[in-house]
This record gives C-alpha cells, sequence and structure tokens, in this order.
C-alpha cells in the first residue's frame, strides 16, 4: 500500500492534492468561504441540490476540473452519478487521472 | 454617461451602438473591452466599478456595445469575431483611445495598435467548449441525448443555439479554429495578481470590490498617474 502511494504521488496529484483542487474549484464556482467548503463530506449533494449548479454553471465546474488537474472529461464521462454528490465528483476525478 | 457611437456595419455604413463612458477629454483614454456571452453579463458590474475606480484617477474610459452584444439591436446570428474586431478598431479611432483594458475573451479583439492589458485570457476553443457542454448538459436533462461532437458539426455549418446564444456559422467556425491573440502590447494579468475568486466561474453573478481596487491600481500605475 505504502508503495503504491509512493508511486502514485510521483505520476500525478495525490489523493488528498485532487481532494483540494476540487474543493477549491466548488469554492469559487459556488462563492462559499473556504470553511464551508472544509466541511464536504462524501454525501454532500452538488447538483440537483444546489440551486446554483445550473447546467451552465456545470459546464464551467467541468471546464475547470480539466484545467486545473490536467484532465478531459468526455460529455459521456458526465453523468447524474458523478455530479450527484461531492464523494461521486471526487471518485470520478481520481478514476480520471489515474486512467489519464 | 450614456452616448451612443457610431459603429461600422459589415457593408460599410455606419450603425448606431450604445457607449458607458467617462470621458471628460483627458488625456489617458482606455477602452475598455468586455467579454464575450455568458461572461459578459457576469462581469458588467465588476466592469463598471473598476471603470468607475479608473475615472476618479482622472482617466477617461468607455465601454462601447459591439454589435449584437449586451444593449444593441443587431441580431447576434449575423456577427462574427473578425467583424467584432473591425467594430473595436473603429471605436478605438472614435474615442481617441490611448490604451486598452480587455476582459477574457474580449482579449481575442484588442486592436494591434493599443498598448494596454488583457485580464485572465481565455482561448476560443474553451469558450466553446463550456457552451457545447451547457446545451448538451441541459438536453440531457430534458431527456434529450445530444453530443458536443455532434453539435459542433451541425453549428458549423448551420449555426446553433448555445446556453441561450444564438451563434452564426461563421462565428462558430472562429471559434473553433481561431486563435486570435491579443496584441504583443497587451499585457496579460493574472488572477494571481488581482487575488480573490474567478468571478467568471461564479454560478451566480457578483461584484468584488476588492478585486476591482487591485485591477484599477494595476491599470492606474501602468499609465502612470500621479
Amino acid at each position: 500500500m505504502t508503495a503504491e502511494t509512493a508511486s502514485t504521488a510521483s505520476t500525478g496529484p495525490s489523493r488528498s492534492a485532487i481532494d483540494q483542487t476540487l474543493r477549491a474549484i466548488l469554492r469559487d464556482v459556488l462563492g462559499l468561504d473556504q470553511a464551508q467548503v472544509d466541511v464536504f463530506d462524501g454525501d454532500t449533494g452538488l447538483f440537483g441540490h444546489l440551486p446554483e449548479l445550473d447546467s451552465m454553471a456545470v459546464a464551467g465546474l467541468l471546464t475547470e476540473i480539466e484545467d486545473r488537474l490536467d484532465i478531459v472529461i468526455e460529455d459521456e464521462d458526465v453523468d447524474g452519478e458523478m455530479l450527484e454528490s461531492y464523494g461521486g465528483l471526487l471518485a470520478f476525478t481520481e478514476a480520471k487521472i489515474v486512467e489519464g | 454617461m450614456y452616448a451612443t457611437w457610431p459603429c461600422p456595419l459589415p457593408d460599410g455604413t455606419a450603425g448606431e451602438e450604445m457607449v458607458l463612458g467617462f470621458d471628460r477629454a483627458r488625456q489617458q483614454r482606455v477602452l475598455v473591452i468586455p467579454p464575450l456571452f455568458d461572461e459578459a453579463n457576469k462581469f458588467r458590474h465588476q466592469i463598471v466599478e473598476i471603470m468607475r475606480r479608473v475615472d476618479a484617477q482622472d482617466i477617461d474610459c468607455f465601454l462601447p456595445d459591439l454589435p449584437g452584444c449586451n444593449e444593441s439591436i443587431a441580431p447576434l446570428p449575423a456577427q462574427t469575431i473578425a467583424g467584432w474586431r473591425a467594430a473595436t478598431a473603429a471605436a478605438a479611432t472614435h474615442f481617441a483611445a490611448t490604451h486598452v483594458f480587455a476582459v477574457r475573451s474580449g482579449g481575442w479583439l484588442v486592436p494591434d495598435t493599443l498598448p494596454g492589458w488583457v485580464y485572465a485570457p481565455v482561448k476560443a476553443r474553451q469558450v466553446l467548449r463550456g457552451m457545447l457542454r451547457a446545451r448538451s448538459l441541459a438536453a440531457r436533462e430534458a431527456g434529450v441525448s445530444e453530443s458536443s461532437e455532434d453539435l459542433l458539426a451541425e453549428g458549423r455549418e448551420k449555426g446553433l443555439t448555445l446556453a441561450g446564444w444564438d451563434l452564426g456559422a461563421p462565428l462558430i467556425r472562429e471559434l473553433d479554429e481561431g486563435e486570435f491573440a491579443a496584441s504583443p502590447a497587451a499585457i496579460p494579468i493574472e488572477q494571481g495578481e488581482v487575488g480573490g475568486k474567478p468571478l467568471w466561474l461564479r454560478a451566480e453573478n457578483d461584484d468584488d470590490p476588492a478585486q476591482a481596487d487591485a485591477l484599477a491600481a494595476i491599470l492606474i500605475a501602468g499609465l502612470g498617474v500621479e
């Protein structure tokens, strides 16, 4: 496990770096304070729970994730599950980075 | 504050567009070029905040409407980046601008002849990608499947309504293919220099006085106003 973590860290951002970046993006998109996004957990609802997140805002959110984490998100990747909760979005982003 | 300016039409005649200006015939005159599309609305308040601060330092500034944008009654589907570049160049001459301050996609329109700044420049393809994605997400919510790829192919041929904006085929082709590098005389200002959260990312429109102060200070320092 230790070896695996070390090798991941050498090829891409660590899990905690991805987590921090995602929180920062949501902070910026939703206009929240750092303290508010710090308490997001896996079950915190996103799309459908936050009125600010309409399709234009989601499009902006995904484009910013692509930019800051250097990944490409295809149309077919985007589904209700990945946007439903913070945990879903984090798991999706981590998988994309591993894939990429 | 509000006036009109003679904006050239594609057929060579002059149309009329609105301009928000602080004009007291002062020596330094800044032409402000706002972002296009959705970000134009997101930034309008903030841009006016910046202009007020610049005006208070004895600098003239102008925010002309481009055809098809803001209060313009010209049809948006008939507009192109090339047309907006021509309109911006005409505005620079009309207002005898000495400098330019462009925001985001406004940087694509900066006249080559003017020194100035581009705040948080963005690539055309990135803006198009965001709008295509918003449309395909909205369609999916409505139970319709539209891929960005198919939408783009359709838009390049026939034009397309993206995120509420009626874009003509020539404009979509320009966005898909173009680079529109700002003039080398325009200095990029990155968000890190300004501080705070990027307003163009905000889901809800907002303004930020501290960011307006920081941006106005960069302009004022660059203009060498005492």
